[in-house]
């Protein structure tokens, strides 16, 4: 029964986290977005006391149900266990492994470092929300947004909008690429040894085993019946149920209440029950004879975190540009659209960081890589940062689109407080950046057109035209920017007609800051 | 910075080849279906209806200057559809284009209209292919001097004598000086006098090269007045001017002149009058739907399309209208209009130029007649594009205009997500720099960057909720 439980919730959960990120609607985020914030990791980053402490209290009172069925990397985990399972044609796989204590308090130790030294990219890589956040946000939103451009491309026939196409686009290379090793390792893991990551990897799992080990209840081994016949051990995907004939334990430090044990034991054997305090008494129940060393699953204690300078020089030759061949002369044609050159992201000194999140330090001192305000950003402006110090971390470029004045979407779902929720009153009232103009790829001067395109669409009426040759009334007239003014939305880089680099960028703010 | 550049390249070009491979599929599909349609009728067996005036009808027939005798309904070659080529690029579907010309020479029409400038260069090719098949005595060309860009002698020379080649013909029935007006007469001057052209032109008339010799005119009275002072030094043969029931009256008077003005004139002095945009670049035929009601209540089995044939047509000056039928469907439809065609009656010509137009004038639509001479634009706008989405969505009645409409956000959703479907985000009328280069291509005179702010700025508005 507590097992039927533990699944039907992890199921909703982890379906309801999982959409989560692939909404495309916008309309979930309202229905469902406490399901990123009660997350431990992130909490914890936003110093979010009230979750901290309710899943610290949780996790006192009932072991680390918190891994069976909140964090969306554990109940992944129990699936593909599950299918392993089903594929081998053998659910009692399973055998007691000793803890491996210098591998979790190693990495927690490094992973503590990390998050007090700052070196954001390895707390990235080790949070399991996030880990699992980039899986989908890497590797299944794109199969789930072609689908939905299929539908789109249907409905489309039959004259309905009722699916808005999404573009489909790899965000960052070096993202996608952990992404996708880390999804392979833990697939391997859980498929062979079910929760070895969460019990000698994850810094979440080692932090909540601190609390779980003197859980309130917590399934306890009734001597009197246990005839020592495996059964439960065999089922025990975390590996922390220890049977011999002396000793007979289990490891709470390492249980995630799945309850598998319990439903697998035919002599009643095991009780989820109350039992406060008795962690010593069942620990030292006898002390261990395990001269048998338990040496099957050293190979899974090869987990590189490697991977983080995959980035090679691509072969692949630019598309040039190819200027359309079709000059029959001067004769002028009708119809024909021109190339259209893709923008490319200037170089900015200073990353733009997201409306809400303060400061550029601030934001990446809480941020956990999760992805889910780059999943949720309507225009493309988000993607996971490629430079070493904040791999994996979002920032804002305008290639494809610019920040809108009406959108606030990634500070309504950011678990972390890296973005902090504002209106879209506040918005424009930010400054995230400021933009500048490099005259020399101004179409005015490279082409010598009248545009001022980048001031028409100014939210905040930051650029002014000026003429270019004062004296001149009839003189072209050149954008200028009122760096007062100026709050960075990358509307002017968006909408510059130079390409590939824009005539106008913009640069970050350290600080950002009101009027 | 670099890597990026080749990702977006690379998935650029993948979804442009999407877009294209779409594209061709849809005109494979029609293609497939049209010269079948055809070949059927060719043979004489499909017709549901025997009485069909198909076949029975006779196509109406005009007399030119020189005693020609000319079909009202006049083949305009300025699109046909397409396909990919070898090379990746737009090529006419010449299958379709033989199958369509073969069906409308069998069926009386005998004036084909086209020009160096269409479908990109190509419309003179596949025309007189297509053509070049049949008895030259069997039709009439006409072709233009389009050199807009290059006015040259040598250039306009070139134009010239490639249309012949193209054509596959030693002599052009009727000669057009394209578009002029616009600019008045130091325009003229500029494309035709200054250059020796016109002596050249008139000189090849003489010799039988041309057998007639006219202009096509788009521009306001003045301008037209200018032109016509000249009939006497260059006795134009005929003059194609654009004509409907809808501008007969309702010109603006600055950018272009009523149509009424233009037929009296010509009237007067016994010039045939050759017609364009017989329906308005289309939305004659596609109006609002309380316009298309008015009509279909007066007929309902009658096409909208036909109303504004049959306008133009009972107009005794008028020699032929030029109707640009790229299926089989127009085709057809079209022939059944000009077959056995009847003349409308006094009243239901006021009605049309006067009752119905005055109802139009209310919506404010684009005149874009989706000619594509603005195009292609330096900056990547698909101007066509965006004028005619910006117009269905008028006529369908799918547009908010305000908040407190009953169904402002389905209305809303609907614009933005079909703007975005229609016409990609890189070619949307946010990127107009409003250098204004397309200006003087459009012979409708749109003040096309002042068009395009009032659309993005309405979009601006959807977009921040704010209309």
């Amino acid at each position: 029964m507590l097992r039927k439980i533990r699944i039907t919730v992890a199921v909703i959960l982890f379906s309801a986290i999982t959409l989560l990120f692939l909404d495309i609607s916008g309309a979930l985020h309202h229905w469902l977005g406490w399901l990123a914030k009660i997350q431990f990791l992130p909490a914890v980053m936003a110093l979010n006391a009230v979750v901290i402490i309710a899943l610290l209290l949780l996790t006192i009172l009932f072991g680390r149900v918190y891994c069976s069925t909140i964090c969306p990397l554990g109940v992944f985990q129990d699936g593909i266990s599950w299918l392993s399972a089903r594929r081998k044609g053998k659910k009692a796989k399973f055998t007691y492994s000793k803890e491996m204590k210098w591998l979790r308090y190693g990495i927690f130790a490094i992973f503590v470092i990390a998050l007090i030294a700052g070196i954001h990219f390895i707390v990235s890589l080790l949070a399991p929300y996030s880990s699992y956040g980039r899986f989908v946000q890497n590797l299944l939103s794109p199969i789930y947004h072609w689908g939905n451009n299929l539908l789109a491309y249907l409905a489309e026939r039959r004259n309905s909008y009722d699916f808005v196409t999404k573009e489909v686009w790899i965000r960052s290379l070096p993202t996608f690429i952990i992404a996708t090793a880390t999804f392979v390792i833990v697939i391997v893991l859980a498929w062979r040894g079910g929760r070895t990551y969460c019990n000698d990897i994850c810094p979440v799992g080692t932090t909540l085993s601190l609390f779980s080990r003197f859980a309130m209840f917590r399934p306890m081994i009734d001597y009197s019946k246990c005839t020592k016949c495996h059964a439960c051990e065999k089922h025990c995907k975390a590996s922390c149920i220890e049977i011999h004939k002396d000793v007979q334990r289990i490891d709470y430090s390492r249980c995630v209440d799945c309850f598998d044990c319990l439903d697998n034991c035919k002599f009643g054997a095991l009780k989820y029950r109350f039992a406060w305090g008795s962690s010593k008494a069942q620990a030292d129940a006898g002390k261990a004879k395990t001269a048998g060393e338990t040496a099957q699953d050293q190979g899974r204690r090869a987990f590189l975190i490697g991977g983080a300078t995959i980035l090679g020089a691509s072969t692949l030759s630019q598309l040039a540009a190819q200027a359309q061949a079709d000059s029959t002369g001067t004769k002028k044609l009708d119809g024909g659209f021109a190339e259209i050159v893709p923008k490319q992201a200037p170089p900015r000194e200073v990353p733009i960081t997201p409306f809400g999140s303060e400061s550029v330090k601030a934001f990446y001192q809480h941020c956990t890589a999760c992805q889910l305000c780059v999943s949720v950003c309507p225009n493309d402006v988000l993607r996971p940062s490629r430079s070493l110090s904040h791999l994996m971390q979002p920032e804002m470029s305008y290639e494809k689109g610019y920040c809108r004045p009406e959108c606030t979407k990634c500070s309504e779902v950011c678990p972390a407080g890296a973005i902090i929720k504002i209106t879209p009153e506040e918005k424009t009232q930010w400054k995230v950046g400021t933009a500048s103009v490099n005259y020399d790829l101004c179409i005015v001067n490279k082409d010598t057109v009248s545009c001022g395109n980048c001031a028409r669409h100014c939210p905040v009426g930051a650029i002014m035209m000026v003429r270019k040759d004062p004296e001149n009334k009839e003189s072209l007239r050149i954008p200028t920017v009122n760096e007062e003014k100026c709050i960075g939305c990358g509307a002017c880089e968006n909408l510059c007609p130079s390409r590939p680099i824009s005539a106008i960028t913009v640069n970050g703010y350290e600080v950002h800051h009101l009027y | 910075m670099k890597k990026e550049s080749n990702k977006l390249s690379r998935r650029e070009f993948l979804k442009d080849s999407g877009i294209a491979a779409a594209t061709v599929g849809a005109v494979a599909m029609a293609g497939a279906c049209a010269p079948k349609k055809a070949a059927e009728v060719l043979g004489g067996e499909t017709s549901a209806n025997p009485d069909s005036i198909l076949d029975t009808g006779k196509m109406e027939m005009r007399t030119a200057g020189n005693g020609d005798k000319v079909s009202l309904l006049g083949y305009g070659c300025m699109r046909f559809s397409v396909k990919k080529g070898a090379d990746g690029k737009d090529v006419i579907d010449q299958e379709n284009v033989n199958s369509l010309i073969d069906y409308a020479l069998a069926h009386g029409v005998n004036y084909f209209d086209t020009s160096p400038a269409y479908i990109r260069g190509q419309s003179e090719g596949a025309v007189g292919q297509a053509l070049s098949r049949h008895d030259r005595k069997d039709y009439f060309i006409a072709t233009k001097l389009s050199n807009f860009n290059d006015a040259s002698r040598q250039a306009s020379l070139k134009m010239y004598q490639d249309s012949f080649t193209y054509l596959k013909t030693d002599h052009i029935d009727f000669y057009l000086l394209h578009a002029i007006g616009r600019g008045g007469v130091d325009a003229f001057n500029v494309r035709y006098v200054d250059n020796g052209m016109m002596d050249f032109l008139m000189k090849e008339r003489e010799a039988g090269r041309i057998r007639q010799l006219g202009f096509s005119f788009h521009g306001n009275q003045a301008q037209f007045d200018s032109l016509l002072d000249l009939t006497d030094t260059y006795h134009y043969d005929f003059v194609q001017i654009q004509m409907n029931y809808y501008d007969w009256k309702h010109a603006d008077g600055e950018r272009n002149v009523n149509a009424e003005y233009l037929y009296e004139q010509l009237d007067k002095r016994n010039i045939p009058i050759v017609v364009m945009e017989p329906l308005q670049g289309g939305r004659l035929a596609n109006p609002a739907e309380n316009i298309a009601r008015r009509l279909k209540e007066r007929d309902a089995q009658a096409t909208l399309a036909s109303w504004a044939f049959r306008y133009v047509g009972s107009h005794p000056r008028i020699l032929t209208i030029l109707s640009g039928m790229v299926y089989m469907e127009h085709l057809k439809d079209n022939l059944k209009t000009f077959m056995d065609f009847k003349p409308l009656t006094e009243e239901e010509m006021s009605y049309l130029d006067t009752t119905l137009a005055d109802a139009i004038a209310n919506y404010p639509l684009i005149d874009c007649n989706d000619c594509k001479y603005c195009m292609p634009c330096p900056y990547g706008l698909d101007i066509p594009g965006i004028f005619k989405y910006y117009n269905n969505c008028i006529n369908n009645g799918d547009f908010a205009q305000t908040k407190e409409q009953e169904n402002y956000d389905k209305l809303r959703r609907a614009f933005l997500v079909g703007y975005d479907r229609t016409i990609p985000s890189d070619r949307q009328a946010s990127h107009c720099t409003g250098c204004s280069q397309c200006v003087i291509h459009c012979p409708q005179s749109i003040e096309i960057p002042k068009r395009m702010r009032q659309i993005d700025r309405y979009i601006e508005k959807l977009k921040q909720n704010t209309l």
